[in-house]
C-alpha cells in the first residue's frame, strides 16, 4: 500500500465508525480543500449508499462568492442534504471583520454559529477537516476528540486513542469533534486531489484577481464590502489562496500556478506555513488551543 | 539570517528531501520514547528542521519563543516546536502525545512524540499502539535508565519488534566510542528478554545534528547508517497478507433491496472472489459474491484495505462479528488472559464491570482474577488486589457474551482492546489477548425442572429485590426491617440481607477497601439472585455507595426484578444519629475508607423508590414501599 493508500483507508475506517455508533453525526463542511478531500472520502465509505448525514456549513455572511456558488453544486454532486447555519444575532448586530477584532468576530460568528447549529440540531458527532500538521495544539487532539456540554475542549483531559478503537460513548448532550484527516498532511491533501481529480474551488487557482495589499498581505476584494482605506486603489494581481475562509481575513499569494501540478510544485518550494495567511491565527500565542477549548473546530 | 545562527550539522549530503509528485511510498509510523530530558522532542525537532519540513514562519516563532524563555539564546529550542500545549510549555515538559509528520523520497514518516515522565506512561504506550518501530533515547552521559526500561518493556508488551537504540548527547561525552558501546552493552543485556527482533544502536546529538541526517565529522569511528537512512531503509513490514484472513464487521451497507453489503477495514490476510468465509460468532459460512468499493469491484483484496463485501446467500451477520478464514478461524470465548495497562487514577477492580471494545464489538466485561502485576522497572512479578495508574497486570476476563479473537502477538488488531467506564465513559485500560481460558466451555448450568417461575406461582408472589442504599444511619436497616415485618403479615415469604449477617458469614474475610466493597456487593449480588430464583422477595440493606456496583446488581436480574430504593439523608443528620457511634470513630481517623467521610458516597442518578428520611418518618417509608409493591403487582391481590 502507498501512503495515500493507507490514509484513505484510515479515514474511511474512521467514517464508518461514526456512522455505526453514534445517533446523529453531521459533516462539517467548509468549502475548501480539505473539505473537499474529506466528502471524496465520505462517498468512498459508504459506497454504493450515500452518506448517512447531512453536512453543515457555518456561513459568516463573508465567504468568497465562489466559495459559496462551489458549495451548493457540491453538495448536489453528492447527493447529501446542505444545512447552512448564520449566527442571526451576530448578523443582525452588524459583527463583521472591520467592526470587531478578528478574535471577536472569529468567536462570534464562527465558533457561537457552530455551537449554536450543533445544539439546535442534537448532533452527537461532528465531524471536522482539521490536519494535525496545521498547528501545535492540533497535533496533540484526539481523532475522536471529546467535547463538553458546552462544546469545550479539554486538553488535559483527554481519551487516550489506542489502536484504531475510538471510545465514543458520551451522556447526553456531549459530543465528539472527530477528524478523519488527522494524519494527512498539506501535501498529502494535493497529492490526493491530483490523484483522484477532486473538484476543488477555482480560488485555489492563481488568475488574476482585485487586491489591496495591507501590511505585507494582500486582500482580494471580492465585494464591495471591503471599506477602502484613504489612497488604496484595488489593483490586479495574478494571486491564489492557499487556504480559504472569511475573504478579509484570508490573504492571498501571488502565483501562476493555473494547474494542480503547478500548485504542488510551488508547495513543495513554499518556506511559509499554510495557516500563515490565516490572520485568525495570530492574536496571541497558543490562539488555537485557547479557541478550541473555546469550542472552535 | 536567523538560520546562521543555528548550530548545522557539518555537512548535509541529504538534501534532497523534497518529495517527487506522483511516485508511491510507503509509510513508516515510529515512536519516540525515553527518560525525561533525553531529547526526544530535541530529536524530532531536528529531523523537521533538517528536512526542510519546518517553514520560514514557524521557525520565526521558534526562534521569538526560545528567546522569551531565556533559552541559551542563540540556540532554538526545538521542544517548543512539539510541545503544543499551554501547559506543556509552561511547565517545560510534554504532557500528551504528540504526532508529527514528514517526508523523504522514499517514505512518510508519522511521528508520535511521547512523554517521559513516568505519570504519563499512559500516553506512551498509546503512541506505541500503532507504531511499528520506537526510537529509545539514551542520554550517554547517563546510560539506561528505569524509564529506558519501563519503556522498553511497554514498546515490546504493545508489539513493537523494532527499535531504534539513539544514543543522544554523544556530543556531551567527547563522542566517546567506549561510552557508546558501554551503553549499548548495558540495553542489550536486558533486553534480550523483550520480543525485539532488531535493536540497531545509533550515536547522535539532536541538537548539534550529528547522525541525524547525515554523518557528520565528529563520530568516524562509527561505520552504520545515520538515524534518518536507517528509517527510511529499516524492514518492518508483518506481512499481515500472509496472516489467516480476518475482516472485523464495522456497518451494514444497505442502500436498497437488492444489496447487502458488510463494510470493515481487512485487519489481516487477504480474500477473493469465491472464497468460503465463516462469521465468527454466528459460526454460519458462506462465499464471497462481490468486493465492491467506489472505484469498481474488485477480485481480492488485503490486509489494510476498507472494503465492503457481499455474499452468495443471505445470511445474518452483524456489527461486531468476524469474517475470517473458514479453515484458520479465531478462538471465540468469553473468557481470557490478558494484559492490561490501566489508565486511569481510579483503579481496576476485580468484578467490577467495564465495557470492553476489540475490534467493532462492544461487551460488557469484568476481570475475574489479577493474577499478578508487572513492575515494569526490573519486570519484577507482585501479587496485586487492583491495578493503579500506569500498571501493567496479567488478569483473567470474563465477557457477558463470547467474543472473536486472536492472541494479541499474532494480530494487533483482532487481539487488542480498550476497557471504558461505564459511569464515567473514560478510556480506562488497554489489553493485549494472551490466551483464551477453556475453563468457561466447561461448566455448564444444570438444567433444572422447577424454575424460578414456577417456586413463585407457588408463594402467589412475585419474586423481587428491594435494594436499599444510603449512608450509614440514613436509616436503610430501620426502613427494611419494618417493610419486613409488615410483608411478613401479608403473608410474604421474604428474607433480609444486610451487612451485618453476611460480613460475619460469607463475606467474612473482606475488609473495608474499594476492592473489597466491590467484592462484598458482588456476593451479595449473586446471593441475592439465588433468593429470587427461590422465589423470596429479598431486601438487601446495603451503605453499597459506588453506581457502577448497584448497576452490576441490577443487570445480575431480569428486568423488574430490581428496585432500588435510596434511603436519602444528609450527611449532617446521619452523622447526627450516629447509632453505632461509628461517625464519632471515623473523624477520630479510628475507621479508615467510611463512606461520606473519607471515601464518596455515589447517589443513585434513577432510584425506583427515592426516600427523604429527613423530613418523612419512617412508618411513612415503609407505606410507600408496600404501595410500589401492590401496584407493581409484586404481591398477591387483597
Amino acid at each position: 500500500m502507498t501512503h495515500l493508500d493507507a490514509l484513505e483507508a484510515e479515514s474511511i475506517h474512521i467514517m464508518r465508525e461514526v456512522a455505526a455508533e453514534f445517533r446523529k453525526p453531521v459533516m462539517l463542511y467548509s468549502i475548501g480543500k480539505d473539505s473537499s478531500v474529506m466528502l471524496h472520502l465520505a462517498a468512498k465509505a459508504f459506497h454504493p449508499s450515500k452518506p448517512p448525514f447531512p453536512l453543515l456549513h457555518i456561513d459568516t455572511g463573508w465567504k468568497f462568492r465562489e466559495m459559496i456558488a462551489f458549495r451548493d453544486q457540491a453538495a448536489k454532486r453528492a447527493g447529501m442534504e446542505l444545512l447552512v447555519a448564520l449566527n442571526r444575532e451576530g448578523h443582525d448586530a452588524s459583527v463583521t471583520p472591520f467592526s470587531h477584532s478578528s478574535s471577536v468576530y472569529t468567536n462570534i460568528m464562527k465558533t457561537d454559529a457552530l455551537k449554536q447549529a450543533l445544539t439546535q440540531h442534537g448532533f452527537d458527532a461532528a465531524f471536522g477537516g482539521a490536519r494535525r500538521d496545521e498547528e501545535k495544539s492540533r497535533a496533540k487532539e484526539r481523532i475522536f476528540s471529546f467535547r463538553t456540554q458546552h462544546h469545550g475542549w479539554e486538553p488535559k483531559n483527554q481519551r487516550p486513542e489506542l489502536w484504531n478503537l475510538y471510545n465514543t460513548r458520551i451522556d447526553q448532550g456531549q459530543s465528539i469533534r472527530v477528524f478523519p484527516l488527522s494524519n494527512w498532511t498539506e501535501l498529502d491533501i494535493w497529492q490526493y486531489i491530483m490523484r483522484e481529480s477532486i473538484p476543488i474551488v477555482p480560488l485555489y487557482f492563481a488568475a488574476e484577481r482585485p487586491v489591496v495589499e495591507r501590511g505585507g498581505q494582500f486582500i482580494m476584494v471580492d465585494d464591495e464590502r471591503l471599506p477602502l482605506l484613504p489612497g488604496e486603489q484595488p489593483e490586479l494581481r495574478s494571486i491564489r489562496f492557499r487556504t480559504l475562509g472569511c475573504y478579509p481575513l484570508t490573504a492571498a499569494m501571488t502565483s501562476s500556478a493555473t494547474t494542480l501540478p503547478e500548485i504542488v510544485q510551488e508547495m513543495l518550494v513554499a518556506r511559509t506555513s499554510e495557516r500563515s495567511g490565516r490572520l485568525i491565527d495570530h492574536d496571541q500565542a497558543g490562539s488555537m488551543e485557547k479557541k478550541k477549548r473555546e469550542g472552535y473546530f | 539570517m536567523f538560520a546562521a545562527d543555528l548550530p548545522t550539522a557539518k555537512t548535509s549530503s541529504v538534501k534532497t528531501p523534497l518529495p517527487g509528485l506522483s511516485q508511491p511510498k510507503d509509510l513508516l509510523r515510529f515512536l519516540t520514547c525515553g527518560s525525561v530530558d533525553d531529547g526526544k522532542s530535541t530529536l524530532i525537532g531536528r529531523l523537521l528542521y533538517d528536512t526542510k519540513l519546518l517553514f520560514d514562519d514557524q521557525v520565526a516563532t521558534l526562534e521569538r519563543e526560545s528567546k522569551s524563555r531565556g533559552g541559551a539564546g542563540q540556540e532554538i529550542d526545538f521542544s517548543l516546536l512539539v510541545d503544543g500545549l499551554e501547559a506543556e510549555r509552561e511547565q517545560g515538559i510534554t504532557i500528551d502525545v504528540a504526532y508529527r509528520f514528514f517526508s523523504t523520497a522514499k517514505r512518510k514518516f508519522i511521528v508520535a512524540d511521547t512523554p517521559g515522565h513516568e505519570q504519563y506512561t499512559r500516553n506512551m504506550a498509546t503512541g506505541a499502539s500503532n507504531a511499528d518501530l520506537a526510537i529509545i533515547l539514551v542520554d550517554a552521559r547517563k546510560g539506561v535508565l528505569t524509564q529506558t526500561r519501563r519503556h522498553s518493556f511497554i514498546a515490546s508488551l504493545l508489539g513493537i519488534r523494532h527499535v531504534v537504540l539513539a544514543v543522544n548527547k554523544i556530543d556531551l561525552v567527547g563522542y566517546s566510542q567506549s561510552r557508546f558501546e558501554e551503553t549499548v552493552a548495558d540495553y542489550e543485556r536486558f533486553a534480550r528478554d523483550l520480543s525485539f527482533e532488531t535493536v540497531k544502536a545509533i550515536p547522535v546529538s539532536a541538537k548539534l545534528g550529528d547522525n541525524v541526517i547525515s554523518r557528520g565529522a565528529n563520530l568516524d569511528w562509527y561505520a552504520g547508517p545515520h538515524l534518518l537512512g536507517y528509517l527510511e531503509a529499516v524492514e518492518v513490514a508483518r506481512d499481515a497478507r500472509h496472516q489467516p484472513f480476518r475482516l472485523p464487521i464495522q456497518w451494514i451497507n444497505r442502500p436498497n433491496m437488492d444489496f447487502r453489503g458488510y463494510s470493515g477495514t481487512i485487519a489481516s490476510g487477504s480474500v477473493a472472489v469465491g472464497d468460503e468465509v465463516v462469521a465468527s460468532l454466528s459460526g454460519r459460512t458462506s462465499t464471497i459474491r462481490s468486493i465492491s468499493t467506489y472505484d469498481g469491484d474488485l477480485q481480492d483484496a488485503r490486509a489494510g484495505q476498507a472494503v465492503t463485501v457481499t455474499f452468495d446467500d443471505e445470511i445474518d451477520v452483524s456489527r461486531g462479528d468476524v469474517l475470517s478464514d473458514a479453515d484458520q478461524r479465531p478462538d471465540v470465548a468469553d473468557q481470557f488472559a490478558a494484559h492490561v495497562i490501566w489508565m486511569h487514577d481510579d483503579h481496576l477492580i476485580p468484578g467490577r464491570p467495564y465495557l470492553l471494545k476489540i475490534g467493532t464489538k462492544t461487551v460488557l466485561c469484568s476481570v475475574t482474577e489479577i493474577k499478578y502485576k508487572i513492575v515494569a522497572d526490573n519486570f519484577q512479578h507482585l501479587a496485586a488486589k487492583d491495578l493503579g495508574l500506569n500498571e501493567i497486570g496479567i488478569v483473567n476476563i470474563s465477557t457477558r457474551e463470547p467474543i472473536a479473537f486472536d492472541p494479541y502477538a499474532a494480530n494487533r488488531t483482532t487481539g487488542g482492546f480498550i476497557l471504558i467506564d461505564r459511569v464515567s465513559n473514560h478510556s480506562v485500560g488497554a489489553g493485549m489477548i494472551g490466551f483464551a481460558l477453556r475453563r468457561a466451555t466447561n461448566i455448564h448450568w444444570q438444567p433444572v425442572d422447577i424454575d424460578k417461575r414456577r417456586r413463585a406461582q407457588a408463594k402467589s408472589q412475585r419474586p423481587v429485590v428491594l435494594w436499599f442504599t444510603g449512608l450509614s444511619g440514613s436509616g436503610k436497616s430501620t426502613i427494611a426491617n419494618l417493610v419486613e415485618q409488615r410483608l411478613f403479615a401479608l403473608g410474604c415469604h421474604t428474607y433480609l440481607l444486610d451487612g451485618d449477617n453476611l460480613r460475619h458469614g460469607l463475606n467474612r474475610d473482606l475488609g473495608f477497601t474499594e476492592v473489597d466493597r466491590v467484592e462484598n456487593i458482588r456476593r451479595v449480588a449473586e446471593t441475592a439472585k439465588l433468593f429470587v430464583d427461590a422465589g423470596l422477595i429479598v431486601l438487601a440493606s446495603f451503605i453499597s455507595p459506588f453506581r457502577a456496583e448497584r448497576r452490576m446488581a441490577r443487570e445480575c436480574l431480569e428486568p423488574g426484578e430490581f428496585i432500588e430504593i435510596f434511603v436519602d439523608a444528609p450527611l449532617s443528620v446521619a452523622e447526627a444519629r450516629d447509632p453505632k457511634g461509628l461517625y464519632k470513630r471515623a473523624r477520630a481517623g479510628q475507621i479508615k475508607n467510611f463512606t461520606g467521610i473519607d471515601s464518596p458516597y455515589e447517589p443513585p442518578e434513577a432510584p425506583e423508590i427515592h426516600l427523604d428520611t429527613d423530613k418523612v418518618a419512617i412508618e411513612r417509608s415503609a407505606d410507600r414501599i408496600i404501595d410500589f409493591l401492590k401496584k407493581g403487582r409484586y404481591l398477591k391481590p387483597g
